[in-house]
């Protein structure tokens, strides 16, 4: 199933609501193109909802990587919520677990660009 | 899986990749692994079939990458071959080195070590070999050595 996108505001926050898999190809641009879209706009507080993504491959690891890094070089930042058991075991042993901000709930993870 | 072991060519594009995976999902279940256990070996079949297919045939509509399934009495075993130029094991860096992890690539090879029980590389000037081995259940651990 490719990834599919939509965003939604909360206090402030750009939540991006992903479904489907983050793979090489489509998937990996689609993330790519809706962060630049984002910040073109000036929304620099993002919040990517895993919740319904349960498959993710290195590339898509990569993905996530370069978005979390665009926008924190533009001065943004960008978190993760509610992680599935196999992404976040895949962060786990990729060791980006520690490096992203990984939040278990929309209200704190809104909470937590205060 | 109908036989012990079969084997066949795709072209290097990136929906080789999606029927690699798909088909290592579908012999892993038909072998016995659980749920978790399919994931890792269609995952790791992914990775290895993503390197062939951009690492090593570079999109290369002449070059093929070949996947063999062999189903032995102790391991699944998956090899994926590409014709590219073979691809130095030694040379990939660690990517949970400090330094290397906010690189955007790099995981593939550490992702594939991680879901199998054995991996091994062989890179020749003819292209990259590469074995992959998962215990099937009841089956002894160890016995293979890893090519890195």
């Amino acid at each position: 199933m490719n990834l599919k996108l939509s965003t939604r505001q909360v206090d402030g926050v750009t939540i991006v609501d992903c479904s489907g898999r983050i793979t090489l190809g489509e998937g990996s641009v689609v993330l790519r193109d809706a962060v630049k879209d984002l910040l073109s706009k000036g929304q620099k507080k993002i919040v990517l909802n895993l919740a319904d993504v349960n498959y993710i491959d290195s590339s898509g690891i990569g993905e996530l990587v370069s978005a979390y890094t665009t926008v924190k070089n533009q001065g943004g930042e960008l978190k993760l919520l509610n992680l599935t058991k196999k992404v976040h075991d895949l962060l786990q042993i990729t060791k980006l677990y520690t490096v992203f901000d990984v939040k278990d709930d929309e209200a704190s993870a809104v909470k937590a660009f205060r | 899986m109908a036989g012990d072991r079969f084997s066949y060519k795709l072209d290097s594009t990136l929906e080789t990749v999606d029927s690699a995976e798909q088909t290592a999902s579908r012999i892993a279940s038909e072998s016995g692994f659980g749920e978790d256990e399919v994931m890792q070996i269609a995952m790791a079949v992914r990775e290895a079939a993503v390197n062939a297919v951009l690492h090593g045939n570079a999109y290369d509509p002449e070059k093929k990458v070949e996947l063999e399934f062999e189903r032995t009495s102790e391991d699944l075993v998956i090899t994926i071959r590409d014709q590219g130029k073979g691809m130095d094991p030694a040379k990939i860096p660690d990517p949970l080195a400090p330094e290397n992890l906010l690189k955007t690539s790099g995981r593939g090879i550490f992702l594939i070590r991680s879901f199998m029980d054995d991996v091994q590389i062989k890179p020749s000037q003819a292209g990259t070999e590469i074995k992959l081995f998962k215990h099937v259940h009841g089956a002894p651990a160890g016995g293979k050595e890893a090519s890195q």
